[in-house]
C-alpha cells in the first residue's frame, strides 16, 4: 500500500527532460491536463473496488467457531443495473473531452506564420526539411537530427518514412505520429520558451523499426524569433571547401567515398551545388527530401550526431569513422544503394590521416 | 501409509508407457500435456524475460546486443502469447471443459490430439529458429514493411509460418470445444445451468474461430510479400493493411488470453466463499458481450497510426465501453464474497490477487482508450505495464489459482500449503515491483523495444527495481516448480472433493478414471453438485444434506465405449510442421514442404480409414 502511494506520488511530477508530464507546449499541455482529470477518476474507481474488495474479504472472512454457513445468495438485479449504467456514463462523459482532443490535435495548422517542416524517417536517423526556408538562389534547408522551431509559433511537420515505420515522439511537446511509408502523417508542435542553451528537448523514434530503433534519437532547440532566423541564414550558407591540413585530406576522401550516400551544399568555382546524393520521392502529391544519408554541410554546428546518440566531440567522430557499426548496431552489409536501402554507414577502412583531416573538415563546417 | 499403498487409493488413469502418451485421444491426458509444454514454454519465454532484465537494468549496458535483444523481446512476446497462455488455456479447456457437462469426452477426440500435437511441434519450430540463423526479430507484431523486408534472411519466415500452424490447431481445438459444448452436456444441463467456466470456453472458442483466419490470411499475405514477390504491404503497398488484418485478430486475441483465467475465478470464488456466483446471468452475459464487442476496439492499437479524427473518435468511444462488461464481472465476483464465509486457501488468494491486479491492468486500459493521453502511452513502457498487468496479473494469476484448485483432481494430491504460500507472497511482491515501475518509465518517455537507454533521462532507477522484481518473479516459480513436482508424488491424497465444490469435476474420483463418469449425471439445476451435498434452510443458509460416501473407486465396466488410441494425429501434425520447415527455407525447402504433404496426407487418409469403435473401457 505504501509503495504504491509512494509510485503514485512519484509519478504525478514526472522527471527527466523526455518525461511526457512536464509539457513545455499547449499541445502537451492539453493532453496532460486530459490525462490528469482522467487519473484522477480511475484513482477514485480504484480506490473504490480495492477497498470495496479488501474489506469485503476482511468482513467476511471464516473466523473460529463459527460455522455457519452464508445464505446462498444469487443476485440482486437492481445492482447489475445500478453498475452497468454508472460506469456508462461516467465514460461518456469522459468521451466528450477526448473526441474534443482528438479533432484539435488533427488539426493542421495554417497562416504565414507557420514553420513548416518536411520529415522523412530512416533507418536509423531523421530527416528534417524546411520548405518555406530558401537562400536567395532558391535552395531550401535540409538538415538531420536536430530540429530548430521558434518560440511561440506553430509548426506543421508533414511526415513520411523512406523505408519502415518509425515514429515522430517529443514527450514535452506533444503526442507522437507514425511515419508511414507511402503515406503521409501530419503532426503539430508549439513551444511556449526558448530552450536554455545546451539544453534541448528530446525525443526518440517511437515505433519499432529494425537494429537500432533505440538509437534513431533526435533533439529539438526552441529559439526566439530572431534566434531562429540567425540559424537559418547560417544553415542556408553553402559551405566551403577546404584547403589547408588537415581537412583538406578529409575533403579528399569526402568527395570521393562519402558522396555515395551523403549531401553537402558547397560553393565550389564560384557555383554552389550538392555534391552527393540528392534524391526526392513523392508521396501522394507531395514531394519529400530523402536522402541516403544525412546532410553534412553543417555538421560542425550540431551538437550530436548518428541519430543524436553521440556528443559531436572529435574523439566521437574519429570513433565513429574507424568503425560505425562497432558503437551503433547496423546492417551495412545488406546495403542497396540502387534501391536505396540503407541499413547503416560502412566501415570503410579509413586510415589514421583520412580519419583526422574527415574529424577536422566535419567540425569545421559550422 | 507407503508410498505403494497411497498409489493403490489412487485410481488408474490409463495404460502406461510413452506409445499411450503418443496416441491418446483422452483428453485428460492431451491437457496434461498441453499443461506441461505449457510450463516449459513459460520457463523459456521467463528466461527471455530475465535476459532482458539484466540488459535493462542500467543505462548503456552491454549485455545483450542489439540483435540479441531484438530476437529476445520478440520471442518473449511469441512465446508468452502463443506457447504459454493459449495453450494454459487449452489445458484447463481441455481438461475440465468434458467433466464439468458431464461428458466423457470432447466431440472430435483425435482432432483433439491433433491440436495438441501441432501446437507442440509448431512451438518447437518457432524456437528452432535461434539455432537457425536467428529468431524472428520483428516484434511479436511484425509490423510491415520491417517484417517484410531482409528476406535473405529466414527469420520472419518462422513467424509467418509457426504463427500460422499455431492458428490451425486453435481453429481445430476450437470446433472441438463448440462442438462439445453444445451436443454433449448432461442430460438436464441447459446452457444457462454451465458453469462459468465452460461458458468463457465457448466465447474464447467462437474468438478463435472468427478472428484467426483474419491473422491466417494476413500472415499468408506476409508470406508472398517476403517470399513470392507480392506488394501486400511493402514497395507501394500499404503497411497499415497489415496492422488492420494483426490487429483483428490481435484485439479479440487479448479477450481469448484473459476470458478462461475470468472463467477460473468464477469457480473459485463461490467454493471458498461458500456462497454461489453472484449475478450469474450477468457475468455469462457480459463475457459474451465482452466476445463481442472485442471485435469492435482493434483499431485503439492504431491510434497514432495516421488513420484520422473520425476512425479515432468511433474506436475510442467503443473502446471506453467495453470497460463496461468487465466492471460488470469485477462487481459480481465482489458480491460473490460479500456475506460469504471466506476460507484463505491458496487458490483462493491467487484469485483475490487476480482480482486486484486486474483492475489496475483494467483502469490503465481506460486511460489508453483517452486518445490524445494515448499518443503519449502508445509504444512506451506504459503499455508494457498495462499488458502485464492484465496478462500477468491478471491471467498468469488466474491460471495459478487454477493449478492450485484443480491439481487434487488432476493428480489425487494436494499441492503444499506453505510452499503456496511462499509462491503467492514473492509473485505478488516480485510482479508488482516489476511492472508497476513501468507505468512511471512510460510516462517519462521511455519507448517500447529499446535495447538500451542512455544516461541523463532519469530511467535508471525504475529499471533497476523492475529487474529486481523480475527476478523474485522467476524464485517464485521454481518455488512453484518445487511445489508442483513434489506434490505430484508426495502430496497428501486428495480425494474427490477436498474443497466441498460446487460442479460436477468434484463428484468423480481423483483422478478420473478415463471415462469421467461410471454414469452419466441428470442434471437438476446451476452448481448441481453442491445442490446434491446441501440444500437450503428458511433464512437462504446452505444446510448439509445425509452424509454422502466418497464415490466408489471406479468399478469394471464393460458397457462404456471410449474413443480408440491412434496414431495418425500426431503424424498429420508432424507432416505440417515439416512442411512448415519446406515453406521456411523456400525455394530450396520445397523438396521438405512436398515430403511434409506427403506425410500430412498419409495421416489424413490413416485417420479416416481407421476404425471408429474402439476397445471397450476396462
Amino acid at each position: 500500500m505504501l509503495v504504491a502511494a509512494a509510485l503514485l506520488l512519484a509519478s504525478c511530477s514526472g522527471s527527466g527532460p523526455q518525461t511526457s508530464l512536464n509539457p513545455k507546449g499547449p499541445m502537451s499541455r492539453d493532453i496532460d491536463n486530459l490525462w490528469q482529470l482522467v487519473f484522477i477518476i480511475a484513482a477514485i474507481v480504484f480506490t473504490v473496488v480495492q477497498v470495496g474488495l479488501l474489506y469485503s474479504l476482511w468482513r467476511y472472512r471464516a473466523r473460529k467457531g463459527d460455522d455457519r454457513e452464508p445464505v446462498q445468495l444469487h443476485g440482486n438485479t437492481r445492482l447489475e443495473i445500478l453498475w452497468t449504467i454508472i460506469p456508462v456514463v461516467i465514460l461518456a462523459s469522459i468521451g466528450v473531452p477526448i473526441i474534443k482532443g482528438i479533432f484539435e490535435i488533427h488539426e493542421i495548422p495554417v497562416g504565414p506564420d507557420v514553420v513548416q517542416v518536411k520529415v522523412t524517417g530512416h533507418q536509423w536517423w531523421w530527416e528534417f526539411a524546411y520548405p518555406d526556408l530558401t537562400s536567395d538562389d532558391g535552395r531550401s534547408l535540409v538538415t538531420a537530427n536536430e530540429l530548430h522551431i521558434p518560440a511561440g509559433r506553430k509548426v506543421n511537420l508533414t511526415m513520411t518514412s523512406a523505408d519502415v515505420i518509425h515514429s515522430f515522439w517529443v514527450p514535452s511537446l506533444a503526442g507522437k505520429r507514425d511515419l508511414v511509408p507511402g503515406r503521409i502523417s501530419h503532426l503539430t508542435l508549439e513551444a511556449d520558451d526558448p530552450t536554455p542553451p545546451g539544453e534541448p528537448l528530446p525525443g526518440q523514434c517511437a515505433e519499432f523499426c529494425g537494429l537500432s530503433h533505440a538509437d534513431m534519437r533526435f533533439k529539438v532547440f526552441v529559439e526566439t524569433d530572431a534566434g531562429f532566423q540567425a540559424w537559418a541564414d547560417q544553415q542556408l550558407t553553402p559551405g566551403t571547401v577546404p584547403t589547408g591540413d588537415p581537412a583538406a585530406a578529409g575533403w579528399e576522401v569526402f568527395s570521393t567515398t562519402c558522396t555515395a550516400c551523403h549531401r553537402a551544399t558547397m560553393l565550389q568555382d564560384g557555383t554552389v551545388s550538392v555534391v552527393g546524393v540528392e534524391r526526392h520521392v513523392d508521396v501522394r502529391g507531395e514531394t519529400f527530401v530523402s536522402s541516403l544519408a544525412p546532410d553534412l554541410t553543417h555538421f560542425g554546428s550540431r551538437t550530436t550526431f548518428a541519430g543524436s546518440v553521440f556528443d559531436n566531440t572529435p574523439e566521437h567522430v574519429a570513433t565513429w569513422l574507424a568503425d560505425p557499426s562497432a558503437v551503433k548496431p547496423m546492417n551495412p552489409d545488406r546495403n542497396d544503394l540502387t534501391t536505396g536501402r540503407v541499413l547503416g554507414m560502412p566501415n570503410f577502412g579509413l586510415d589514421q590521416a583520412q580519419i583526422e583531416g574527415l574529424t577536422a573538415m566535419l567540425e569545421g563546417w559550422q | 501409509m507407503t508410498m505403494t499403498a497411497e498409489r493403490e487409493l489412487l485410481p488408474r488413469t490409463g495404460p502406461n508407457g510413452i506409445w499411450s502418451w503418443i496416441t491418446t485421444v483422452d483428453h485428460k491426458r492431451i491437457g496434461i500435456m498441453y499443461a506441461v509444454t505449457a510450463f516449459a514454454a513459460l520457463f523459456i519465454a521467463g528466461l527471455e524475460a530475465l535476459l532482458i532484465r539484466v540488459q535493462l537494468i542500467g543505462p548503456n549496458q552491454e549485455f545483450l546486443s542489439a540483435d540479441a535483444y531484438n530476437q529476445l523481446f520478440t520471442m518473449h512476446g511469441l512465446t508468452m502469447v502463443f506457447g504459454v497462455v493459449m495453450p494454459i488455456g487449452a489445458a484447463f479447456t481441455n481438461y475440465l471443459l468434458p467433466i464439468m457437462i458431464g461428458a466423457r469426452d470432447v466431440a472430435f477426440p483425435r482432432l483433439n490430439a491433433f491440436s495438441y500435437w501441432l501446437f507442440a511441434f509448431s512451438i518447437v519450430l518457432m524456437m528452432s529458429s535461434f539455432v537457425l540463423g536467428g529468431a524472428p526479430d520483428g516484434g511479436w507484431f511484425g509490423y510491415a514493411p520491417l517484417s517484410t523486408e531482409l528476406r535473405e534472411v529466414v527469420r520472419m519466415d518462422f513467424f509467418s509460418v509457426g504463427a500460422q500452424l499455431l492458428g490451425v490447431a486453435s481453429i481445430a481445438a476450437s470446433i472441438n470445444f463448440i462442438a462439445t459444448i453444445f451436443t454433449m452436456r448432461a442430460p438436464g444441463m441447459t446452457m444457462l445451468r454451465m458453469p462459468v467456466f465452460v461458458w468463457m470456453a465457448l466465447v474464447v472458442a467462437f474468438l478463435l474461430v472468427f478472428s484467426l483466419p483474419i491473422f491466417g490470411v494476413g500472415l499468408f499475405q506476409l508470406f508472398f510479400d517476403r517470399n513470392l514477390g507480392a506488394h501486400f504491404f511493402s514497395s507501394g503497398g500499404d503497411p497499415l493493411l497489415w496492422q488492420h488484418m494483426f490487429w483483428l485478430f490481435g484485439h479479440p486475441e487479448v479477450y481469448v488470453l484473459i476470458l478462461p483465467a475470468m472463467g477460473i475465478v468464477s469457480e473459485i470464488l463461490p467454493t471458498f466463499s461458500r456462497k454461489p456466483l453472484f449475478g450469474y446471468p450477468f457475468v455469462v452475459f457480459s463475457g459474451i458481450a465482452i466476445g463481442f464487442m472485442g471485435f469492435g476496439v482493434w483499431v485503439h492499437h492504431m491510434y497514432t497510426a495516421g488513420l484520422g479524427p473520425l476512425a479515432e473518435a468511433g474506436f475510442g468511444v467503443s473502446t471506453l465501453m467495453i470497460a463496461v462488461p468487465t466492471g460488470v464481472k469485477i462487481f459480481n465476483w465482489i458480491g460473490t464474497i460479500w456475506g460469504g464465509r471466506v476460507r484463505f486457501e491458496v487458490p483462493m488468494l491467487f484469485a483475490i490477487g487476480f482480482i486486484a491486479m486486474f483492475v489496475i491492468g483494467g483502469l490503465s486500459g481506460v486511460t489508453h482508450s483517452v486518445v490524445p493521453a494515448d499518443t503519449q502511452q502508445h509504444d512506451t513502457y506504459y503499455v508494457v505495464g498495462h499488458f502485464h498487468y492484465v496478462l500477468f496479473g491478471g491471467a498468469i494469476f488466474g491460471f495459478v489459482a487454477g493449478a492450485y484448485y484443480w491439481f487434487p483432481k488432476w493428480t489425487g494430491r494436494m499441492l503444499n500449503r506453505t510452499l503456496g504460500l511462499w509462491h503467492f507472497w514473492l509473485m505478488l511482491i516480485g510482479f508488482n515491483l516489476t511492472f508497476a515501475p513501468m507505468h512511471i518509465l512510460g510516462l517519462n518517455g521511455m519507448p517500447r523495444r529499446t535495447y538500451t537507454y542512455p544516461e541523463g533521462l532519469g530511467w535508471g532507477f525504475w529499471n533497476a527495481i523492475a529487474s529486481i522484481g523480475a527476478f523474485i518473479i522467476g524464485l517464485s516459480f521454481l518455488i512453484f516448480l518445487y511445489n508442483v513436482v513434489r506434490s505430484a508424488r508426495r502430496g497428501a491424497i486428495a480425494g474427490p472433493d477436498p474443497w466441498d465444490g460446487r460442479t460436477l469435476e468434484w463428484s468423480i474420483p481423483s483422478p478420473p478414471p478415463p471415462h469421467n463418469f461410471d454414469e452419466i449425471p441428470h442434471v437438476t439445476s446451476l452448481d448441481d453438485y453442491w445442490h446434491q451435498k446441501y440444500t437450503t434452510d428458511e433464512e437462504g443458509r446452505a444446510v448439509r444434506i445425509a452424509e454422502r460416501e466418497d464415490p466408489a473407486p471406479a468399478a469394471e465396466h464393460h458397457d462404456i465405449h471410449l474413443p480408440a488410441p491412434s496414431f495418425y494425429p500426431i503424424v498429420a501434425a508432424a507432416g505440417l510442421v515439416t512442411m512448415g520447415y519446406g515453406f521456411v527455407y523456400l525455394p530450396a525447402g520445397l523438396v521438405a514442404a512436398w515430403i511434409g504433404a506427403l506425410i500430412t496426407i498419409s495421416g489424413l487418409f490413416g485417420w479416416s480409414l481407421e476404425p471408429i469403435d474402439g476397445e471397450a473401457a476396462t
